[in-house]
């Protein structure tokens, strides 16, 4: 790969999604981004590269990014987040939701849906808790391909196993052929929506929850900054964050504190001392 | 170490099944049919059994029958199948197994089958 390449992508790429790529990562530049140049009639990577540098053609850009994103996911992935959801976060929720009767919750890297829908099928699971309430889930994600999947809701039989209770798997999910199809009730209750995070033009609303696992790992510290600024400002101000168990605000924000105790959960620096003093004592 | 026994008449399977195993931390016990497994549930007091389903002499959902009735401590049962068909899931659950995985085995499956049973 010559160097003028390896710069132009990467730096369209950090501008565009946010994606940090170091010298380290040439090969997967390459192993990715190969594929999709044959697919569009280039000789190779260097022809690829060479039509966005010229003519810089949306359509293409969107392609490089899309090849570039790594949409994993798996259902009730690390399980302690959606414990702590469960049995801390919603509880809280609930009580100081009330009145209301209004929850958002808002997964801001939701790829192919496993996590707004364990999200769903959590709540379905206590169906008297929520009757009446308006909960809405919003899926968002910069990958349209992921998106497309998520609402779809259909998993192949590897997806189906990994981290999802087989309890859930039969009650949630019926069977077509070798795919296993998520319910029409859970499917209900997220909305996808295309969203880059690094956009901030568009005003996506004020959320209670806000999940934001396993994306910011891919950005640098700067980018993932005015992240968490921005996800701070469509937040209330007891919301409640929950980040990928390899990311942190440390060294990196001062809009976020982790609370005591509860892996991956944190909440907006003012509420957060009075927030982990209640989780203490209802915990 | 958490220790895990495999019940299975194929002894490929039981080898690819030992591999990851140990791959995963866990001690591996096995046993080629469902009597035998009896025996070693006994001797060993595994943490989690594999247990596929057609075996001669005592077929897996025997070996369940006698496995729940005896009063020992219970291990886990995950019941392994190549049959992905809900219904067939749905019955060995209703006969005790507490999850099923699907065969050929795969590390990330088993890994995230065992961190919900609470064995890693
Ligand atoms: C590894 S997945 C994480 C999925 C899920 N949150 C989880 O933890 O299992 C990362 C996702 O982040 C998305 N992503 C990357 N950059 C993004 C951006 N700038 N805006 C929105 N989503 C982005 C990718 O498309 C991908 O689907």
């Amino acid at each position: 790969m010559r160097d003028q390449d390896f710069d132009l992508l990467t730096q369209l790429l950090k501008s565009t999604s946010g994606l940090s790529l170091g010298p380290d990562k040439r090969y997967l530049l390459e192993t990715r981004l190969t594929p999709l140049a044959l697919k569009n009639g280039f000789d190779g990577f260097d022809a690829l590269a060479d039509e966005i540098r010229f003519k810089r053609p949306q359509a293409l850009i969107d392609d490089v990014v899309e090849a570039m994103t790594t949409n994993e996911s798996f259902f009730f992935r690390d399980s302690t987040p959606f414990d702590i959801l469960k049995n801390q976060v919603l509880p809280k929720m609930l009580a100081s939701r009330g009145g209301k009767k209004k929850l958002k919750i808002w997964c801001g890297a939701a790829s192919t849906g496993q996590e707004p829908y364990s999200i769903a099928m959590m709540m379905a699971e206590d169906p008297a808790r929520w009757a009446g309430w308006d909960v809405q889930i919003l899926a968002t994600d910069i990958s349209k391909d992921a998106l497309k999947k998520g609402e779809e809701g259909s998993y192949s039989q590897f997806e189906v196993q990994r981290g999802l209770p087989v309890e859930l798997m039969l009650k949630y999910f019926r069977q077509e052929g070798e795919r296993w199809i998520i319910s029409d009730d859970i499917k209900r209750r997220v909305t996808f929506k295309p969203y880059n995070l690094l956009d901030t033009s568009v005003a996506i609303g004020k959320f209670d929850i806000v999940f934001l696992r396993n994306v910011l790992i891919y950005f640098d510290t700067p980018t993932k900054s005015a992240v968490f600024e921005k996800v701070r400002n469509v937040m209330e101000k007891d919301g409640a964050l929950f980040l990928g168990a390899a990311e942190t605000v440390l060294g990196v924000t001062e809009e976020f504190r982790s609370i005591k105790g509860l892996r991956g959960l944190y909440m907006p620096t003012e509420y957060a001392q009075e927030a982990s003093l209640s989780f203490a004592a209802a915990g | 170490m958490p220790t895990c026994l495999v019940v299975d008449d194929s002894k490929i399977i039981r080898k690819v099944a030992k591999r990851i195993l140990a791959e995963l931390d866990f001690e591996a016990q096995e046993a080629g049919d469902g009597s035998q497994a009896l025996a070693s549930v006994e001797q060993h007091k595994p943490d989690v059994v594999l247990l596929d389903w057609n075996m001669p002499v005592m077929d897996g959902l025997e070996f369940l029958e006698a496995l729940r009735r005896h009063d020992g401590g219970q291990p886990t049962v995950i019941f392994c199948t190549c049959n992905n068909k809900a219904e067939h899931i749905r019955k060995a659950l209703e006969a005790g197994a507490d999850d099923y995985i699907m065969k050929p085995f795969d590390r990330e499956i088993l890994l995230s089958k065992f961190e919900q049973a609470g064995l890693c």
